[in-house]
């Protein structure tokens, strides 16, 4: 578990490395989770035990994780209280509405995808 | 006694501990209540414990900074926690491949319709500039839309409230929707959950099944770029 942690650890450093080097505009864990997949799939056989334990250890409280930062939104009480129609229905419909056109899009392309497959064989 | 009492609640607020204790417990509770009270969807153990804490800091006057103090330990674990996504995305590998272009086709355009519709019903009700700019990366994960919106004279934390409500509507009343429109492909719903609510969608794609989350990481991750790359480009395009 430790050293499954500590490979998180290290492919979130190598991220902000890159990050900071060629100055990305994307944060450094999304690049360190792009690099460990690449480094999987390099490697190409199944995830160590410690790798996976520390990871599902993680994943398994990831919405715990956002609850600090979402108790931030007490900073901006003001802007909501002027702003809210705005805010919330923009949040709410284009949230639910663009959830929904992405789920028909991919599954009218996987569908149509997955019919030409069956139908070679 | 009473002095020492009220002493103890002076120094307890002055701790971090305390309001990292405070998180756990209040977190902990949630996921009891939402397990109870199963399938009642506004019960949401993100929504519940961010309400509960946002309410007990308003009543005792606690400044953020202070609260932040005790919560960043837990707000540090998000970075390793979006490395490890790379784990499940792993292990749905094959399927990622053979879904490939679909989900290149759909990435593109679902990123650019959450930006577009995002900014529109905002603009079409009012919001000041300075608002839509913080609400057209907010489909994508909190570190990525704060850092696009800071580039652009944004408020970065206005965008981490946006993007974590947004997460919190998408979690709550996206898998209803999906439901409405019979899709039930675990691959079909977990992209859409985590393109349109990142982190948050994720988390809750991740309690139907791995397969619905790996695909909903995927689809997080993957908007996280394709958000970083199209807001600065669509800002240069309408100022």
């Amino acid at each position: 578990m430790l050293t499954g942690f500590l490979r998180l650890l290290a492919f979130l450093v190598a991220g902000e490395s890159v990050v900071y080097l060629l100055a990305l505009p994307l944060p450094g864990a999304v690049v360190g989770m792009a690099f460990l997949l690449i480094w999987l799939l390099w490697r190409g056989h199944a995830p160590s035990e410690n790798l996976t334990k520390a990871a599902n250890g993680l994943l398994q409280y990831l919405s715990l994780f956002f609850v600090p930062a979402g108790v931030g939104v007490i900073l901006h009480f003001e802007r909501l209280q002027r702003e809210w129609p705005a805010i919330v229905s923009a949040i709410v419909f284009a949230t639910l509405v663009s959830a929904a056109f992405t789920a028909l899009l991919l599954k009218a392309l996987a569908g149509r995808k997955n019919g030409q497959e069956s139908r070679h064989g | 006694m009473v002095e020492r009492l009220s002493g103890l609640w002076t120094h307890l607020q002055t701790l971090p501990v305390f309001w990292l204790m405070l998180t756990l417990a209040v977190y902990q509770l949630a996921l009891q209540l939402t397990k109870r009270t199963h399938g009642f969807p506004l019960a949401n153990p993100v929504g519940l414990s961010i309400l509960v804490l946002v309410l007990l800091l308003y009543f005792t006057g606690t400044p953020y900074e202070r609260y932040f103090a005790g919560g960043q330990w837990i707000h540090f674990l998000l970075a390793p926690a979006t490395v490890a996504l790379a784990v499940p995305l792993y292990l749905q590998r094959e399927r990622i491949g053979r879904l490939l272009v679909p989900l290149l086709i759909t990435l593109t355009l679902g990123s650019l319709f959450a930006i577009g519709l995002s900014v529109g019903i905002g603009w079409a009700l009012g919001a000041s500039p300075s608002t839509l700019l913080t609400l057209a990366p907010k489909a994508a994960t909190a570190p990525v839309a704060m850092g696009i919106v800071e580039k652009l004279g944004g408020i970065p934390s206005l965008t981490a409230a946006v993007v974590i409500l947004t997460g919190i509507t998408g979690s709550i009343a996206g898998p209803w929707v999906l439901d409405r429109l019979g899709i039930r492909e675990p691959a079909v719903r977990g992209f859409a959950l985590g393109l349109a609510s990142h982190g948050i969608g994720t988390a809750r794609a991740f309690q139907e099944s791995t397969e619905t989350g790996a695909f909903a990481g995927l689809g997080m991750g993957l908007n996280a770029l394709m958000t970083a790359v199209l807001v600065p480009l669509l800002y240069r395009l309408v100022s």
